[in-house]
């Protein structure tokens, strides 16, 4: 058996895990608590997926202030899913333009995938979580 | 097939919990299995002892005890969301818990399909 069938095997018990993120960062707890569960399944050791639709996208811009909304604010905790080798952080095209925003208004590294490149996404999952 | 079911909204205020609840009947009635329902954001207020809804509407918080205690369903608020919104092990419904997201995670791993309402 070679190294390649090995890691097949052994992934066996590792499930797709896909987050849509569908809320703006601030106004509801949905994205915010959303993050917790992300970093918590994949200390798991899940395959996991994020994907930002619709308003989610402004969770990711940089250089947030809630100083004057009184509230803690995440947007510091994004670059930790690097650290928990979640690779897979996709952005909606439509999303993100409607909004005005680029790739370089985000905090990190994102991939922008086209609305129909999500749905195949979404249905390559074992389990899809929203947010 | 495997249900989990994830709940995001309070009762009453959004019709999260009733249509979760009528899913999981309507399921079971089927013959499906339940996983586990997990309550999160604001879900959690779900399984409070301490509300006393009008008599002559549902009683949102009876229901899911029902299930929890007569149909052995497995229902978990999040503790981390939980402790955001003063539910705590002594203000509880029968039938019900409060855990970590692990049982989120463990949920959408050992269910065929995880349904989030809200």
């Amino acid at each position: 058996m070679n190294e390649q069938e090995t890691t097949e095997q052994n992934d066996e018990n590792i499930k797709k895990i896909m987050f849509l993120m569908r809320k703006a960062p601030h106004g509801s707890i949905y994205s915010y608590e959303g993050l917790e569960t992300v970093l918590i399944v994949a200390a798991y050791d899940q395959d996991v997926t994020m994907a930002f639709i619709g308003d989610g996208v402004f969770a990711l811009v940089k250089d947030q202030d809630t100083d004057d909304i009184g509230i803690k604010g995440f947007i510091k905790t994004y670059p930790v899913l690097e650290q928990y080798e979640i690779e897979k952080v996709y952005v909606d095209r439509q999303s993100m333009t409607e909004r005005g925003l680029t790739v370089d208004d985000f905090a990190i590294d994102v991939i922008v995938k086209d609305s129909d490149e999500i749905a195949t996404l979404i249905e390559d999952q074992h389990a899809v979580i929203s947010y | 097939m495997k249900f989990a079911i994830q709940v995001l909204e309070g009762p009453y205020t959004h019709q999260a919990s009733d249509s979760a609840y009528s899913f999981v009947k309507a399921a079971l009635d089927k013959g499906h299995e339940i996983v586990r329902i997990f309550f999160y954001h604001d879900g959690v207020i779900n399984v409070t002892d301490k509300a006393d809804p009008p008599q002559d509407d549902r009683n949102i918080y009876n229901q899911w005890a029902e299930l929890g205690k007569e149909k052995k369903i497995d229902i978990v608020a999040c503790i981390a969301a939980s402790k955001r919104r003063g539910i705590v092990d002594s203000n509880i419904v029968e039938g019900t818990r409060i855990s970590g997201l692990g049982q989120l995670t463990d949920m959408a791993i050992e269910a065929d399909r995880l349904v989030t309402f809200g």
